[in-house]
């Protein structure tokens, strides 16, 4: 009996621990949000939380977005040269970055990034009683540490998909002019032509819920470490895993939401 | 009769899985005096103070902070409480993502007590570089990282921090480990100086055992999560206690065996 048990056992303990850590993660997220409708707010570390991420990250999701624009106009064009629609390349490059490459590269390359950094941070902060100190210096450590880093992230990253919207369609309008021959001028009518205000919109909502995710997971793992240096590192390597898929899970679910009718 | 103790602890016990690491715990500390409490390494002295402070809860007891429990308290009241505590942590645990003379006007500003948290910037620094002096340190340390520190100058700012607020109640875990004798001598002073002057009421943990006769009003040893003997201060070398007397002439034969620690 116990081997068909044992699995279904294993099972129901693994969905179980899943339940518990979605249900501490929501009340964490929503302890860390309730502190933003009770004074006071942390300017100063909200401040220098937005300049780390969106300044900072700037270089990476530069060069990710650029790169990533002049890779869809080379790949789209290789696909549709021989059905002569190369008309349509400008469009493909501008609606797959603002809708999803933008949001999702440059989420990926800051949770990487910047998720990474916060868990170190109030990671080590927890394991060297840095914590416990702010609650003795009558700091609210929810209040002072995740409260100021979830706003920030939630702003910072349609700031950074911004960006990166209009570096990866310069990239794609780059790559398109200089190799492909395009003409610049029918290339950037038709990029217009192909973008609506949504496709904008909903690229950087989907950003904001990346920031937020982010910001969150960082806050979270590091918030809740245990065990000296080591529990830091796993904490920090948790907090870049679970960034990446809840971010790649979120875009899905916003995907399905906003363009599937 | 004597008034309201500022601390009553009673009957606090706390176990983390199978091990009891404090196991009934009684102890009052009068206001304006300072009680040191020595014990082994790892026999609960952190956590007591921790319990205290709100850091961990404890499984049972109550700990009264002028006369009203802190565990059962409303949460606001709680932190009222809980926030005339300074607490110098063994680490010293500085926050090191700031400069030193940051970390002090933190404890500057955040008690929300007489002046303090009105001060300018300007002023605020310029008493943490006062208060840097007090604990025997440069004020242009001020400008250094914490990470920047040797472990002693980490812990007299640790201190200068803790007292910055000039708090009511002040917790001091091993103030002088890590210190040479002379500073040793000159921070007890400054803890004496700080429950005196101040007149603040003071737990110190330490391991010390002329920085504890220095500092200590009244003392006790934590054993196996119990207070075995309390006393004064001034009577711990010849206390009568064979485990105090152990302890405190550090005796490897003797009541505490050399049992291996869990
Ligand atoms: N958060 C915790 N979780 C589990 N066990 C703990 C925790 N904190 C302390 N302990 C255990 O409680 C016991 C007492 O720890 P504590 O830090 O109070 O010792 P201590 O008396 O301060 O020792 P030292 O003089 O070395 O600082 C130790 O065995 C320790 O392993
Ligand atoms: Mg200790």
């Amino acid at each position: 009996m116990n081997f068909i048990l044992d699995p279904v056992a294993a099972i129901g303990r693994a969905f179980l621990g899943i339940v518990r850590k979605a249900g501490a993660l929501a009340l964490f997220a929503l302890a860390g949000l309730s502190h933003l409708l009770r004074p006071p707010f942390y300017w100063g570390v909200f401040f220098n939380s937005l300049i780390e991420i969106a300044f900072y990250s700037l270089p990476v999701v530069a060069l990710t977005a650029i790169f990533s624009g002049g890779v869809i106009a080379l790949q789209s064009y290789a696909g549709f040269a021989q059905y002569h629609v190369q008309s349509a390349i400008a469009g493909i490059v501008v609606l797959a970055v603002v809708r999803e490459l933008g949001p999702v590269l440059a989420g990926l390359m800051v949770a990487g990034r910047v998720g990474a950094a916060m868990s170190a941070e109030i990671g080590t902060m927890r394991v060297t009683d840095q914590i416990d100190a702010l609650r003795t210096l009558s700091t609210d450590p929810m209040k002072y540490l995740v409260t100021p880093r979830l706003l920030a992230g939630t702003l910072a990253l349609p700031f950074l998909v911004l960006v990166a919207d209009i570096l990866g369609v310069l990239g794609g309008f780059t790559v398109s002019v200089s190799k492909l021959g395009f003409d610049p001028q029918n290339y950037i009518i038709a990029t217009f032509n192909a973008l609506k205000p949504l496709d904008v919109i909903v690229g950087l909502s989907k950003a904001a819920v990346f920031g937020f995710i982010i910001s969150l997971m960082g806050c979270y793992h590091g918030y809740t470490s245990r065990g000296g240096a080591e529990g830091v590192g796993s904490a920090t390597t948790a907090a870049v895993v679970a960034a990446s898929i809840l971010l790649l899970a979120f875009d899905y679910l916003l995907t399905d939401l906003f363009f599937a009718s | 009769m004597s008034a309201l103790p500022k601390i009553r602890i009673r009957g606090l016990t706390k176990s983390f899985g199978s091990k009891t690491v404090l196991d009934g715990i009684d102890l009052d500390v009068e206001a304006g005096t300072s009680f040191v409490v020595i014990g082994g390494s790892g026999s609960g002295k952190s956590v007591l103070l921790r319990c205290i402070l709100g850091l961990i809860t404890p499984d049972s007891g109550t700990i009264e902070i002028d006369g009203e429990n802190v565990l059962t308290a409303t949460p606001a009241r709680r932190i009222a409480l809980i926030e005339q505590i300074g607490m110098l942590f063994q680490n010293a645990a500085l926050f090191d993502s700031m400069s030193v003379a940051d970390n002090i006007m933190f404890g500057l500003r955040a008690k929300g007590r007489g002046k303090a948290h009105r001060l300018t910037k300007a002023q605020a620094r310029e008493q943490a570089g006062d208060i840097l002096k007090q604990v025997g340190l440069d004020p242009t340390v001020g400008a250094l990282a914490p990470s920047e520190l040797s472990g002693g100058m980490q812990k007299r700012v640790g201190l200068a921090r803790a007292i910055a607020g000039t708090p009511n109640i002040l917790f001091f875990d091993e103030p002088t480990t890590g210190l040479d004798p002379i500073m040793g001598a000159v921070i007890d002073g400054l803890i004496v100086d700080c429950v005196k002057r101040l007149g603040s009421t003071a737990i110190a943990i330490t391991h010390d055992m002329a920085s504890a006769q220095r500092i200590g009003d009244q003392a006790a040893m934590l054993y196996h999560g119990k207070l075995v003997w309390k006393g004064l201060a001034s009577e711990l070398m010849n206390s009568g206690n064979a485990m105090v007397d152990q302890f405190t002439h550090g005796r490897k034969d003797g009541p505490i065996g050399m049992e291996l620690r869990k």
